[in-house]
């Protein structure tokens, strides 16, 4: 808001004697409100994570300071190490099993989407358009609406609190399929597919060798979102897995559950949970909010 | 690519030619060629169909017929009853006073989320120092896992020892109960779904920003706009299809929220209850807490229908809600 009301202001005159091809300028500099708008933006976006940081870090008197402390402690080893040796969070389990099912449910997700999305991009077959629009319309089913018949699945096949129970159902999403058809439409050339089929490959030989190393960008971003959500999903392991065999999100709910007052421990538990997230966003930050912006102008 | 050219070029006449000479094996593979061409795409596309009928389509049609029973998983009850949960849920004031939490939620949440979002989409959209770390800044709290945050968060809000109780005394006010009264708690929570989402709106709206042609703007400033006028009266109207869409995604999450709900319950036995008083229960949890935490699977399933009804209905309002307001400009 307060933005746009100061927005024309001090760098107004600028621009006006300026050349005519510059004379809209001033009309597109972030004048010092936008940056303070901005930096308030994102100090409020970062403080909550590094306030994580500084608890983790400290010990539990932490919470009666006044003023509260606002640099880390040295405290977060031992934290994490009273973290792990903690009984009733199961932690070093929950913090494999997320990775085990994250990873499974990321690859599958990444391969089965890619094969889908190129043949519904580039191959021709019969009930094309119809299957297509199966997808779509799955896409705006609430995931939780199924989640009551699908416990009752997992018990008749005896997967409660099995990790496979957290990982087959979302081997493969129509959000995936129908992201990977959009890019490969754009990025894949009917040319490269008739050369390649010239040359005597069969179509699988012609999706791994031509098409999966052009979709790669896209898969790449397929691949960080689905690995992020799967990683962060909460109910479906809840209802599906027991406190001791959790993924990290129910390790972390195991504390909060028997700990509560234990802050030191609980944000020990809730930093490293989010560590894995917070690499991937710092080595993929680019890629990701590529994939946020480019999402957007699809739909 | 030379090699791929070529035979097609001169591609008639080679099959021939190879075919009289080994004929029987050629077919062979012909056949295998043209399976392949015909069947390889269905084959594709069914690891998606398979996992979407039995984990997707499935259980959302079983969740109806669940949900006209009385189901119960522990002592193997499973008798029909007809509409009879549906009938229950119509009188039940548990569920409508979930109702009232998650729509109550929802709304204090989501209107100032968007607004945010605009305007930081808006001032993202200058040109500027440092651009990139400021749009990564905006979209930390997306890569942060929901769970770990509502604890973090749960802490700040402590009545006692909380943060933010401890930053506004700076200011004179007097400490907020946040997690025993009812509108305040909607609050916090309202607060912890706009700190995680507002920064990916904001990026959604800049990607449409940008492809609003500049000379608009430039046109508009020529006649005396002012960026207020600018704002209002040129970005917000062609941001509307965007403005539609996020509205639609925050209606279906909003209305299943749980994970922060959940979470920000400490120190109650039952944590779906949201609250001694279930001030903040909201449907999902209710859902869950019927059938997960009560053994009333057929119950559940009811509410779980009322549920995605209830996105339907509310979709379908902002839906034409935000077309009406555009219609009349």
């Amino acid at each position: 808001m307060t933005t746009l009301l100061a927005g024309p202001g001090s760098r107004r005159p600028d621009p006006k004697h300026a050349a005519p091809a510059g004379r809209f300028r001033g009309l597109w500099n972030a004048s010092p409100l936008t940056y303070l708008t901005l930096i308030v933006a994102l100090a409020l976006s970062v403080f909550p994570i590094y306030w994580m940081i500084i608890v983790a870090t400290r010990t539990n008197s932490v919470v009666a300071d006044v003023p509260p402390p606002m640099l880390p402690g040295g405290n977060g080893a031992g934290n994490v190490g009273r973290l792990f040796d903690n009984p009733d969070a199961y932690f070093a389990k929950g913090l494999l099993n997320s990775m085990i099912a994250s990873s499974a449910v990321t690859i599958s997700t990444v391969f089965f989407a890619s094969l889908a999305g190129f043949a519904f991009a580039k191959l021709r077959f019969r009930g094309k358009n119809a299957l297509l629009l199966t997808i779509i319309a799955t896409m705006m089913i609430p995931v939780q609406m199924g989640i009551i018949p699908l416990y009752m699945i997992m018990v008749k096949l005896g997967w409660e609190n099995q990790l496979q129970a957290v990982i087959v159902p979302f081997l493969v999403t129509g959000f995936g399929v129908f992201m990977m058809r959009q890019y490969a439409d754009q990025a894949v050339p009917d040319e490269l597919i008739e050369a390649a089929r010239v040359d005597g490959c069969t179509t699988f030989g012609i999706y791994w060798r031509v098409v999966l190393p052009a979709l790669r960008p896209a898969a790449g971003v397929l691949g960080l979102f689905t690995f992020m959500q799967t990683w962060n999903e909460f109910m479906w392991p809840l209802a599906v897995l027991t406190p001791d065999n959790p993924t990290v999100q129910l390790s972390i709910n195991n504390l909060a559950n028997a700990y509560f007052k234990d802050y030191t421990l609980m944000f020990a538990g809730t930093t490293v949970a989010v560590l894995p997230l917070l690499v991937v966003f710092i080595i993929f930050g680019r890629q990701i909010i590529g994939g946020i912006m480019e999402g957007a102008v699809k739909a | 690519m030379t090699t791929d050219l070529r035979p097609s070029r001169n591609g008639p006449p080679q099959p021939t030619s190879a075919q009289t000479h080994r004929a029987p094996r050629r077919t062979w593979r012909a056949r295998l060629a043209r399976l392949d061409v015909k069947g390889a795409p269905y084959a594709f596309i069914s690891p998606f169909y398979i996992v979407f009928l039995i984990f997707g389509a499935f259980p959302l049609v079983y969740t109806l017929w669940v949900s006209l029973h009385q189901w119960e998983l522990a002592s193997g009850t499973r008798k029909f009853i007809g509409l009879d949960n549906f009938d229950y849920l119509l009188t039940d004031e548990g569920f409508w006073h979930a109702t009232v939490n998650t729509l109550g939620i929802f709304v204090i949440s989501t209107v100032p989320q968007l607004l945010i979002a605009l305007f930081v989409a808006n001032a993202l959209n200058r040109r500027m120092r440092l651009p990139t770390m400021f749009r990564i800044g905006m979209v930390a709290p997306l890569v942060t896992s929901t769970a770990a945050v509502a604890i973090v968060f749960t802490q700040m809000f402590d009545t006692n020892w909380g943060l933010i109780n401890w930053a506004i005394g700076l200011f004179g006010v007097d400490p907020i109960e946040w997690s025993s009264s009812r509108g305040w708690s909607w609050a916090a929570i309202a607060i912890m779904v706009d700190w995680r989402w507002t920064g990916y709106n904001a990026l959604i709206y800049l990607a449409a920003m940008q492809a609003i042609p500049r000379d608009l703007y430039e046109a508009a400033a020529i006649d005396g706009a002012s960026r207020i006028r600018q704002f209002w009266q040129i970005t917000v109207p062609l941001l509307r299809p965007t403005i539609l869409f996020t509205v639609i995604i925050s209606t279906i999450g909003g209305l299943q929220l749980f994970t922060e709900p959940v979470l920000f319950s400490v120190a109650t036995p039952n944590k779906m209850d949201g609250g001694p008083l279930h001030q903040f229960q909201t449907i999902t949890m209710y859902m869950y807490d019927n059938a997960f935490g009560h053994d009333r699977y057929g119950y559940g399933a009811a509410v779980a229908w009322a549920l995605f009804v209830l996105i339907i209905v509310f979709s379908l309002i902002n839906f034409l809600a935000v077309r009406r307001t555009g219609g009349a400009k």
